[in-house]
């Protein structure tokens, strides 16, 4: 693992808490809307608990992946990335795990919380704990892939949540009905199996694109 | 014999000669178009008998089926050409990769579309989460992300190469992703909702679709022959040849 | 074949079948014109490009 990167990614995160600590704010508050919009009726939230949750992680994960590469190219730091020996895998996934732990990971801390909420009973809850770290791993390697293919286009901003939105829907799906349903054993393997193809292909392709894009800079 | 067959696809892929080839051709593929259309469009409209179940209704499905075939067609097609970009440098392949997204996503829209009017008097609303029609959204989305890509990196190399990549790795997710879909289908089928009975084909019913669909494709090779040009031409401005062509 | 109001009313279903293939008609027609204008610009800008390089 190439830590000295992964270490410096996270210092940046530590010493601008606001980049993660307000959209996490953001997103807890949005799930207290759903409540407040649709009533409060245990049942209903019940249902549409675990597509609420999984949403919000998805939308917490598009639109903070928008800082991965940007500071990065600005100051120069992503060529020197470039030029450096060490395999550019490498540093890719340093990036995913920076991703995943300033943006999936408070939401796995926070799940007991949305989880109550939303009058999710403690299976669920159960299962819940058990997706967030597969699904947000597979949307934090889609995010340094969308963004690395968008690492180009400096200016457009959500284009890489763009990108990155239709590729997540297969682990929404089975993550989602993993929460929901009375059979969770075939959905859970089928998000397992999301990640260990997310993790096979996404560092190589993101690896690429970094490299492709270095042309333009 | 396979060094030959390379050179000659090598010469094509040279930007003047394909420029040159598009131009000849294209009065042979709007001919081809016409020849195929017209007795296609003939065949769909009043050749092919009525369905049993859903009378003269189901004449919807010489449009929707030949452009859902298409949308997913095109999609490979540009994977394809996006992969001898990336492996063998072909500036060509990449352009007709970017040439070909317009029509793709067209496609796709006209498949949702005309999937959605048939709902209605099929199904009694117009839009059902369908697996294929959600399935067609999403690779709706792919387009609509692959052509804001392509359009918002300013450098023609680095554009061609992040959208190769891009459409390789949809290529990999789209089967997922179909499997997905169908697979949540499943989980949220109400049971009501009758399926579409595939109509039971019958050779009046099926010539004018291979035909409606073979139109469909002959088309989208002209318009996309005919975008890849506009690129070629503003890729290779200052080069000799593109100044006669473009005089 | 039956008359041509009947033709036209397409057993019921007019409205859908007639606005489908208005449609495909109109997606059609819209990308072979854009892709002769793309084509007809780009060829104006080069040409253009050129007179002023000359």
């Amino acid at each position: 693992m190439k830590l000295p990167l992964l270490r410096r990614d996270l210092l940046v995160a530590a010493r601008r808490p606001g980049e993660w600590l307000i959209p996490l704010a953001f997103f807890t508050a949005t799930v207290a809307i759903f409540p407040l919009a649709i009533g409060t009726r245990p049942e209903t939230l019940r249902t549409i608990a675990p597509g609420v949750i999984w949403t919000v992680a998805l939308l917490s994960s598009l639109l903070s992946q928008d800082m991965l590469f940007r500071r990065d190219i600005r100051d120069g730091s992503l060529e020197q990335l470039l030029l450096s020996p060490r395999p550019l895998i490498l540093a890719v996934l340093a990036k995913a795990v920076a991703h995943w732990l300033a943006c999936g990971l408070p939401l796995i801390v926070l799940a007991p919380l949305l989880a109550a909420w939303m009058q999710l009973p403690a299976e669920q809850l159960l299962l819940l704990l058990v997706t967030l770290p597969l699904g947000t791993a597979v949307f934090s390697l889609l995010a340094v892939f969308a963004e690395a293919v968008a690492a180009g286009a400096s200016r457009s901003r959500f284009l890489g949540g763009m990108l990155a939105l239709p590729l997540c829907m297969p682990a929404v799906i089975f993550a989602a009905a993993a929460v929901a349903g009375d059979a969770p054993a075939a959905p859970l393997l089928l998000l397992a199996a999301c990640l260990s193809l997310a993790i096979t292909v996404l560092p190589l392709a993101a690896a690429g694109a970094l490299r492709a894009s270095a042309q333009g800079i | 014999m396979g060094t030959s067959v390379y050179a000659t696809l090598g010469r094509l892929a040279s930007p003047p000669v394909f420029y040159r080839i598009a131009e000849a051709s294209r009065i042979w593929l709007i001919g081809l178009f016409l020849l195929l259309f017209i007795p296609g469009i003939y065949g769909a409209l009043i050749g092919a008998p009525p369905d049993y179940q859903q009378g003269e209704g189901y004449r919807i499905i010489f449009v929707h089926v030949p452009a859902a075939w298409m949308s997913l067609f095109i999609y490979v097609n540009m994977a394809g050409m996006a992969a001898v970009s990336l492996i063998w440098r072909g500036k060509t392949a990449a352009i007709c990769a970017r040439a070909s997204a317009p029509a793709g996503a067209a496609f796709t829209a006209l498949t949702l579309a005309t999937g959605s009017i048939w709902g209605k008097p099929m199904w009694g609303t117009w839009w059902v989460w369908d697996a294929r029609l959600t399935s067609e959204l999403i690779l709706l989305f792919i387009y609509l992300g692959y052509m804001a890509l392509v359009a918002s990196i300013p450098d023609r190399r680095t554009a061609a190469a992040a959208g190769a990549i891009l459409l390789l790795v949809g290529l990999i997710n789209i089967p997922v992703i179909h499997f997905s879909v169908d697979w949540w289908n499943t989980l949220h089928q109400p049971a009501t909702i009758a399926k579409f009975g595939a109509p039971s084909i019958d050779k009046a019913m099926l010539m004018p679709l291979l035909l409606m669909a073979g139109s469909f494709m002959v088309f989208y090779l002209a318009v996309m022959a005919t975008m890849a040009q506009a690129l070629l031409l503003e890729q290779e401005a200052s080069s000799q040849w593109a100044k006669q062509a473009a005089s | 074949m039956e008359s041509l109001g009947e033709f036209l009313a397409m057993g019921g279903y007019a409205a859908y079948v007639w606005s489908s293939y208005a449609l495909s008609a109109a997606v059609l027609a819209g990308l072979w014109l854009t892709a002769l204008r793309r084509k007809r610009d780009s060829r104006r800008k080069v040409a253009a490009l050129n007179e002023d390089r000359q």
